[in-house]
């Protein structure tokens, strides 16, 4: 009886199989995972928080309130405030939405338009244009980093800050700089510099193997196009690791992120960060008077990281069957 | 295979070439006049003193020259003179504080291969069974932890809770005492812990794969005790690709203690890179960039070596 059960599974699975595409099928799978789908929701509710935080949050994140300086967490600040009487939730929430912004707009368009791109040419015509392309992430991924992000926050912040003054001064554009839109595009440009390498790696390993193949000399013996062999016929049968890839990163972008506006070169202050908060309060004091000054964006950071890891691990298992 | 070492060596040098090129142009065209930095932001730049430094330091000259310059002493082993602290060759400063580094990276990769090692053994014997995801679940989400909030919370839990480490000064385990010292155990923890469940998964990958071999089919099949399989055929041969990644990760790990040695005080190479930052110290900062890059090139292709000595089946034309 019980192989019986089991017999009907494997045909179910088997006809689902038939009739639904690769990457639907996958989600069937991950949905099974509890792991992975706790993941989806927490991130979920991080993120949706962070966005609507104007709806959410009565305070703005430069209130002050010199009577409720340091409480701690009640009913009126959920997660209590800090030195300067500002609502700590409603701060952190905008640190998510900073960082948010910021993570996925450097992986959109160093992790997949350039790392694509470059991984695409890099394999599909080998020769110069694959020894340039390697050879400069060579360069880029042998400084650790870390290095790399400050060294590139630190040069070019002024030279943009500049620039952009000049526009200020020139244009009718005001309050670019006030307005964070600096911090935006140094933070993003040093994350892209590291973002792209490992994308770039796999597509190319992906498509050195795929271009091989017969489908794509049948492509090209009917004359189609070199960007529509790039794009519509290799591309999407490398999408699989890359998805897993780009999921295990955004753990690490969003660490490279708070560790910037850690070390005082990302989100200036007094627009909240989570960096900068674990800045101000990352210390051994703080844990015995205040802990929820710390432990309320610590907290937020972790979940956000750990999401992202175990959802890049989830993926890879649903992905790769085969490993496990 | 003396070919390819031989190819890969002579990339070394190249690779030093362009990194420090483009660091220079980034400096070059970064905020600071170098020599505002050495005598301070209220000199005039024009005055008499400002410019025979200029010409001293050699920056009034054109940028590829300078650059050549640059370029011919670093390879000749002369990294030039901080601007901060005046008079300290770059060499000896970045030597003392990489000394440290060293040993803080050795420590916290202990850590992570001790415990990393037999854990990933392990959970791949237990493949299937609730052990495998539990041990990995638990690794990943002691690596998700943000350094600034772990250093904060080991010390509060080691050194104030539960006092098995005693207090040093104002901040309790904070500053540096070599590598036996007692204050070398929080930040190795930081440090290391995170490293286990990039272990933990090697090993683990790499087990299931010996354990797949018909070698280990065969040891079962002649009647070996499990226990001698375990020990003699698969952890021994599941342990080599391991070894090679160890000398990369040592590297990676003195590029990133910049967070730990920050808060705790230490005096390695990665506090030393944020102060330069923020004092526009470029010899200093420069010379810290070129030398991690040239230790991770020349563990890159360590590791590659090792790998084919280790393993005859892998060639390199």
């Amino acid at each position: 009886m019980k192989l019986m059960i089991h017999d009907e599974k494997t045909e179910k699975e088997i006809t689902t199989f038939k009739n639904e595409g690769h990457i639907h099928r996958a989600f069937s799978r991950l949905v099974k995972k509890k792991l992975a789908l706790a993941c989806l929701v927490i991130l979920a509710i991080i993120y949706l928080s962070g966005i609507s935080v104007d709806f959410i949050s009565p305070y703005g994140y430069t209130d002050q309130d010199y009577t409720q300086i340091r409480q701690s967490p009640n009913s009126s600040h959920w997660l209590g405030t800090d030195r300067a009487g500002r609502d700590v939730f409603t701060r952190v929430l905008w640190g998510v939405q900073n960082t948010l912004i910021l993570t996925f707009v450097s992986m959109l368009t160093g992790g997949l338009v350039l790392g694509i791109t470059m991984g695409l040419f890099s394999g599909y015509f080998g020769g110069y244009v694959d020894a340039v392309i390697q050879r400069s992430g060579e360069v880029v991924s042998s400084i650790p980093t870390f290095f790399l992000i400050l060294i590139i926050s630190a040069t070019v912040r002024p030279r943009i800050i500049e620039f952009v003054r000049l526009i200020e001064d020139n244009t009718v554009l005001e309050g670019l700089i006030r307005g964070g839109i600096v911090d935006y595009f140094v933070i993003s440009l040093s994350l892209v510099s590291f973002g792209w390498i490992g994308t770039a790696r796999l597509v190319r390993g992906q498509i050195l193997y795929l271009k091989e193949t017969q489908f794509i000399d049948a492509a090209r013996s009917i004359g189609v196009s070199t960007f529509n062999i790039l794009f519509r016929h290799l591309l999407p049968n490398a999408i699989s690791p890359l998805i897993v890839t780009v999921t295990m990163g955004m753990g690490s972008m969003i660490g490279a992120e708070i560790f910037l506006s850690w070390i005082g070169l990302g989100i200036q202050p007094p627009r909240p960060s989570l960096g900068v908060m674990l800045w101000e309060s990352g210390n051994i004091s703080v844990i015995r008077t205040e802990p929820w000054l710390m432990f309320a964006p610590g907290t937020v950071a972790f979940l956000m990281v750990l999401s992202w890891n175990l959802l890049g691990d989830a993926l890879n298992d649903v992905f790769n069957p085969r490993t496990y | 295979m003396w070919n390819y070492i031989i190819r890969r060596l002579f990339w070394v040098p190249f690779l030093l070439l362009v990194v420090s090129f483009v660091t220079f142009l980034l400096f070059r065209m970064g905020p600071g006049d170098p020599v505002l930095v050495i005598l301070g932001n209220k000199y005039d730049p024009q005055s008499q003193s400002a410019v025979n430094l200029r010409e001293e330091l050699g920056i009034d000259k054109p940028l590829m020259v300078q650059f050549v310059n640059y370029a011919r002493d670093f390879f000749q082993g002369d990294f030039g003179e901080s601007y901060r602290y005046r008079g300290q060759p770059v060499r000896d400063l970045i030597a003392a504080k990489m000394w440290v580094s060293a040993q803080l990276s050795l420590a916290a990769l202990l850590i992570s291969t001790i415990i990393g090692i037999p854990l990933g053994f392990f959970i791949a014997h237990k493949q299937g069974k609730w052990q495998d995801p539990t041990i990995v679940t638990i690794c990943l989400v002691v690596m998700s932890i943000p350094v600034m909030v772990f250093v904060p919370v080991l010390l509060w839990l080691l050194c104030l809770k539960n006092l098995w480490i005693p207090f040093w000064g104002g901040i309790p385990c904070s500053g540096w005492g070599g590598l036996f010292d007692q204050r070398i155990i929080v930040p190795a923890l930081s440090m290391g812990l995170p490293g286990v469940a990039v272990f933990v998964r090697l090993m683990r990958a790499s087990t299931l794969d010996v354990m797949k071999q018909d070698y280990i089919v065969t040891a079962h099949s002649k009647g070996l005790s499990p226990f001698v399989i375990d020990i003699r055929h698969v952890f021994r041969n599941s342990v080599i690709p391991i070894i090679t990644i160890l000398s990369f990760s040592l590297a990676g790990l003195i590029g990133g203690a910049i967070i730990t040695e920050t808060i705790m005080g230490i005096p390695g190479i990665g506090r030393l890179a944020v102060q330069s930052v923020f004092d526009r110290d470029y010899p200093v900062i420069m010379a810290i960039t070129l030398v991690t890059a040239g230790f991770f090139a020349i563990a890159n292709l360590f590791a590659d070596i090792m790998y084919a000595l280790v393993d005859p089946r892998i060639r390199y034309g």
